[in-house]
């Protein structure tokens, strides 16, 4: 999927989100990839490379390249 | 009835239910009405990157005033992953509470129990109050006693079976042993099973599919809220001693026949 592109055909960092190959613009940060898939910030949580990002540093957080992103919510189970 | 107990919550149901495999979240409110429940299960999965925005979340669909959210780690097959998925649930706002799983195999789903006292170990440090899922063997729940747990959660019957309490004098061992609160969880198929992990002194019962997945799942639900009341009144009662031979009722003195 390809999220948040900034500065127009700029450098683009590639990630996996979710399991799946990602991109996005330079400078695309942790707060731009969950506005893209969710519409209430509150309902997910995030880890990048296995370290839980707090929901107050989703927009000071950068994506990098090769970064390993889960974005997880709650689902029905026992 | 007393409520039921673990760390600082109190539920005045001691009834736990899933909310998995329902047909839909409107069936599964109705179903957790019906039950009296007040503490509903939950897991944590990656969102659906392409149709999240469109779906209704569960977290819009469960009344927090109402029900306590009991986060999972269910599919965690290690430790690692099950403190993973606790600290995610944490961070998600559902505070300290953990039912955690950490299974050895697929195709048994049972418990890898050295790995959930190890989970548990870092997890009780942490904060967590840890609600252990566990064989239906005494000397794990124990360990995880030992380990830290809030509760211990003994199997009836491996996970989506329905086959019942398999080993009653097991679950009735690790009740008489534990000094934390002991919840059946798993293998419950239909009412009878509620009453007889409660009646063995259970504390309260934890399940899912029995409900989800009977013909009618709300009349299953009022069912199982019965069985369990009657079945922890009976333990509180304290059932007659079981004998070998039968013994009449009525006086064997006064008899005016043969």
């Amino acid at each position: 999927m390809n999220v948040a592109r900034r500065g127009g055909a700029g450098g683009s960092v590639r990630f996996t989100l979710n399991g799946e190959e990602a991109a996005a613009g330079e400078g695309a940060t942790v707060g731009q990839l969950v506005d893209r898939v969710v519409r209430d910030r509150s309902r997910v949580a995030v880890e990048r490379n296995r370290e839980i990002v707090p929901r107050a540093r989703y927009d000071s957080t950068a994506v990098e390249e090769g970064d390993v992103i889960e974005v997880v919510t709650l689902v029905g189970g026992g | 009835m007393e409520p039921l107990r673990i760390r600082d919550r109190v539920f005045r149901s001691r009834l736990i239910l899933g909310s998995g495999k329902y047909r839909d979240y409107d069936e599964m409110v109705l179903c957790w009405e019906a039950s009296g429940t007040e503490c509903v299960t939950v897991a944590l999965r990656r969102v659906d990157l392409r149709h999240e925005r469109e779906q209704r979340n569960l977290l819009d669909v469960i009344d927090r005033k109402r029900f306590t959210i009991l986060p999972n780690t269910a599919g965690c097959y290690n430790a690692e992953d099950a403190l993973r998925t606790a600290r995610l649930s944490r961070e998600l706002g559902l505070g300290e509470l953990v039912k955690l799983e950490v299974i050895a195999d697929e195709e048994t789903l049972l418990p890898d129990t050295a790995a959930t006292v190890e989970a548990t170990r870092v997890l009780a440090r942490e904060g967590f109050s840890v609600w252990a899922y566990t064989n239906d063997d005494p000397v794990a729940a124990r360990a995880l006693e030992e380990a830290g747990a809030a509760a211990v959660m003994p199997l009836g019957a491996p996970i989506g079976s329905g086959l019942g309490i398999l080993n009653p004098r097991n679950i009735a061992t690790i009740v008489a042993r534990a000094k934390v609160p002991v919840l059946v969880d798993a293998g419950v198929g239909t009412a009878s099973d509620v009453a007889i992990a409660m009646e063995l002194g259970c504390d309260a019962v934890l399940l899912n599919t029995g409900i989800a997945k009977a013909r009618d799942p709300v009349a299953m639900a009022r069912a199982m809220k019965h069985a369990c009341e009657a079945g922890h009144l009976a333990f509180l009662a304290g059932r007659m001693p079981k004998r070998e031979m039968a013994a009449p009722s009525s006086p064997r003195e006064g008899r005016f026949t043969g």
